[in-house]
């Protein structure tokens, strides 16, 4: 029996008998689960004045409690969504609960992140919207909410269902084949949001340039500018003229359409050639003194 | 029997020391982290480097948490979170401080699941069961830590440098 107890063995030993000095002494009876903005009440046992401590990232509330007195948090005390510890610390005795406030039921307010707010047209899976739904209170609504969205485009409406996950639902949808403004909207249990999208003209489906030639100076001008479902693209829209003279760059010009056409005037060297360009799309080439 | 009454006495003077040093080691002791396999995570692809920030950057904000509870400083918090995460923990920090409470977070372990990265990249979100020690000071009086097992949600999104915790709420654990 002359056997020596290790430290580690004896420092466990005395730390179990310490806890158990400060251990709880009981649970407090409230529901594991409670809506936000409900009241909640808690009831005390013992024979000696307490504090109620409770306590999470959401919220923080301390209450004095006589004993045999039960505490009630008000609706404006519940209204962050939440793990929360309830302590109640009369004396030397300890009871505590952990419960949980989850997001009313009924949405209030959306956030509602549509992508991008401005695309060509025809675009297969072009934009995006993804929404996060909330309660009154701002907490994110965890239970599956359905989700519409609605594109309203100038050739028809395109309509969505999605159901949220952890709060969160989204969609993609295809732009569609005329430009101009569309409204892109989410819509969950009477509560809407709307984005505007602007769907512009596509790449050009041909890009073709003419020349007239008028002593040193070469006149250049498109034909009329279209994507390939006959939209035409924004007057401003830059077209670059490039004009090469034996295989070096001898002159740049951009110059914006209008009226679907761009117009401007180079420098005619002789067996120089003049191509067109416009983002992408590459045109034909001119030789100054006879076409290609 | 007398060797043990002679450890207990040994052990019973340098106590302070050898409890100051068991709840140092504890106090210090890093969180252990498991994440899930993030293959099926979309509609966005996850590449392994956003995944990895994500949660270096998740994992900060428990100790931005913890600091500006156990500081009652809210400014702390601008570091790694951001929006109604941000705004809503600043409110319990500035209520504490009115109070005369601090409490400490301390993460033990993390149980994440990346749950949803948002077709533009703009948003993620992360299911995080965590297991973490809270404890309450109430005017310097310091109640016993309480381990407490919860099931956060929380939403990311990118900044310039790191990624923000701008939705913060647990759920019950199912």
């Amino acid at each position: 029996m002359n056997r020596k107890l290790g430290l580690p063995t004896l420092a466990a030993f005395l730390l179990i008998a310490l806890h158990s000095a400060t251990a709880q002494d009981g649970d407090l009876r409230i529901p594991k689960i409670v809506e936000a903005g409900s009241s909640l009440t808690i009831p005390s046992s013992g024979n000696v004045d307490g504090v109620l401590y409770v306590v999470g990232p959401g919220n923080v509330l301390r209450r004095p409690v006589r004993p045999g007195e039960s505490v009630t948090l008000e609706a404006a005390d519940t209204s962050n969504a939440g793990h929360y510890l309830a302590l109640l610390v009369a004396g030397s005795s300890t009871q505590k609960a952990e419960f949980d406030i989850v997001a009313a039921r009924q949405p209030a307010s959306l956030s509602f992140l549509a992508k991008p707010s401005r695309l060509p047209i025809d675009q297969r899976d072009g934009i995006s919207g993804v929404v996060y739904v909330f309660d009154s209170f701002h907490n994110l609504i965890l239970d599956p909410s359905q989700v519409s969205f609605h594109l309203n485009a100038p050739d028809g409406a395109k309509a969505r269902t999605a159901t949220t996950h952890n709060g969160v639902a989204w969609t993609k949808m295809d732009s569609s084949a005329k430009p101009g403004v569309v409204n892109f909207q989410a819509e969950v249990g009477g509560v809407h949001e709307t984005r505007v999208v602007q769907q512009v003209p596509g790449d050009p489906c041909t890009l073709r340039v003419n020349a007239r030639q008028a002593g040193s100076r070469i006149t250049l001008e498109t034909d009329p500018v279209r994507d390939c479902h006959g939209n035409s693209l924004p007057d401003g829209t830059v077209v670059t003229f490039t004009e090469t003279k034996n295989g070096a760059p001898a002159a740049t010009v951009d110059a914006p359409l209008k009226h679907d056409v761009a117009r401007t005037e180079m420098p005619a060297y002789p067996g120089a050639v003049v191509s067109v360009a416009l983002g992408v799309a590459m045109g034909n080439e001119v030789r100054v003194g006879g076409a290609r | 029997m007398r060797a043990l009454a002679h450890a207990a006495w040994r052990l019973s003077s340098r106590l302070p020391l050898v409890l100051l040093l068991l709840v140092a080691a504890s106090a210090s002791e890093p969180a252990t982290i498991h994440v899930q396999p993030t293959d099926s995570v979309g509609p966005r692809q996850l590449e392994k480097t956003t995944e990895q920030s994500v949660v270096r950057d998740y994992l900060k904000s428990w100790q931005t948490l913890d600091a500006a509870m156990d500081n009652s400083n809210p400014d702390l918090l601008n570091a790694y979170f951001v929006g109604l995460a941000k705004d809503k923990l600043a409110n319990t920090v500035r209520e504490q401080r009115k109070l005369g409470i601090n409490t400490r977070y301390r993460d033990r372990a993390h149980d994440i699941q990346i749950t949803f990265y948002s077709p533009e990249g703009l948003s993620l979100q992360l299911v995080d069961t965590v297991d973490y020690d809270v404890q309450v000071v109430d005017h310097g009086k310091t109640q016993p830590a309480q381990r407490v097992r919860a099931r956060y949600v929380a939403v990311l999104t990118p900044t310039e440098m790191k990624w923000k915790v701008r939705i913060f709420q647990a759920e019950p654990l199912r």
